[in-house]
């Protein structure tokens, strides 16, 4: 299964970003292999409509799972349809800690 | 002849010289006043009339499921997140869209269609016996106001004499509005924010290849600075209108200074008449 987290920087050591389509990086892990890719958001700053296209990049990658602050109306709606399940992670730790506490099964859906 | 009326700062009182100079010329000639600012038009609330409304509609894409083989194409390529293509379909969020086709064109299977769908209206009256009235009403929630600002420039096309009230700011509503004008009035106010976005609109005039010139809104007598911005542009002032709280209180009941106050008649026919020698303009 691949988990995206959303964060300020590359890398599982990063902090969580708490805004979805603007995240400056998308962090995929693959939690059979424990193997981490992290992506730089091409959206960040794009003029609009930056939630769906944020999704895209999500499900090109097979991310089946996202944790992340919180998403917006459209991105939700892409979320859904998409298969996605979204997470709410509203710490101040990084993208590793969100995905530990995730694993625990502490966070809510969103 | 058609007058575009700009600002470029909200609120310096476009729609007031527009309403005014619109009411003053119906006097004696055939005048349309169009309504540009569709987010938020207001030139109703002086002309209050029974109205005929257009529906204004934009092309979107729809998807054929059938043909689509969920390639990626068309989602990567749109800017505007209007489609989103994912594991077993493709979304499409219509207010998104800014129909500009490219969908179309670069589905490989012929899946993408363009389907109307209304996004606003255009309302046409006649509240005065020579004066013609086209409000462009954007839907709330919608992006795409030039599509609206067209529809309403086009149901215009055809009177001798047009005045375009454009929306605040610079962006491509008040383009679409400045396109095709032959004089553009730039109303400002007596502060620094109004000489500060005079100088962003005149600049975007200059661009268009319109002829301009200024009225000083609200004036407290101190306008030493816009005077002389105005003088090194090469910018006329047409009118200056003072700070009254008479005007102000004309203004708040709905009515015209050219109606209900002695003398603005002949200052807003004066007004015209100082736009017409604007340069380039009768030619």
């Amino acid at each position: 299964m691949i988990v995206c987290i959303t964060a300020r920087a590359a890398g599982t050591d990063a902090p969580v970003e708490q805004r979805f389509g603007r995240a400056p990086y998308f962090v995929f892990v693959d939690t059979e292999t424990g193997k981490s890719e992290s992506v730089a958001n091409p959206l960040i700053d794009a003029a609009g409509g930056v939630g769906p296209r944020a999704v895209q990049v999500l499900a090109e990658r097979g991310a089946t799972v996202l944790v992340t602050g919180q998403v917006g109306g459209n991105a939700a709606r892409a979320i859904e349809a998409g298969g996605i399940k979204a997470y709410a992670y509203r710490g101040s730790g990084s993208a590793a800690d969100a995905l530990a506490e995730y694993t625990a099964g502490d966070l809510q859906p969103l | 002849m058609k007058i575009a009326i700009a600002s470029g700062k909200g609120g310096t009182g476009k729609s007031t010289v527009a309403a005014n100079l619109a009411c003053t010329l119906s006097r004696s000639r055939e005048v349309a006043l169009v309504d540009c600012d569709v987010e938020e038009p207001n030139l109703h609330l002086f002309f209050p009339a029974p109205a005929t409304d257009v529906p204004v509609t934009n092309l979107v894409p729809e998807i054929d499921a059938e043909r689509c083989t969920l390639c990626g194409e068309c989602g990567k390529f749109c800017r505007f997140g209007a489609l989103a293509v994912l594991k077993d379909s493709v979304l499409v969020f219509p207010h998104l869209c800014h129909s500009c086709g490219g969908c179309v064109l670069v589905c490989p299977q012929g899946a993408v269609r363009e389907v109307p769908r209304t996004i606003g209206r255009v309302a046409c009256s006649r509240p005065l016996s020579r004066l013609t009235l086209i409000s462009g009403v954007l839907n709330e929630g919608e992006v795409q106001a030039p599509a609206v600002i067209k529809v309403a420039k086009a149901l215009a096309e055809g009177h001798p004499l047009i005045l375009y009230d454009a929306s605040p700011g610079i962006a491509c509503p008040v383009i679409e509005t400045l396109e095709g004008s032959d004089a553009c009035v730039l109303v400002t106010e007596s502060t620094p924010f109004g000489l500060h976005d005079l100088r962003l609109a005149a600049e975007v005039a200059e661009r268009v290849g319109i002829s301009a010139g200024v009225v000083i809104n609200r004036s407290d007598g101190e306008d030493a600075a816009t005077i002389g911005f105005c003088r090194e542009h090469g910018l006329p002032i047409l009118m200056t209108i003072p700070f009254s709280r008479e005007i102000a209180a004309v203004q708040n009941r709905g009515g015209l200074v050219c109606r209900d106050l002695p003398g603005w008649e002949e200052r807003f026919a004066g007004l015209f008449r100082a736009v017409l020698d604007l340069p380039g303009v009768r030619a």
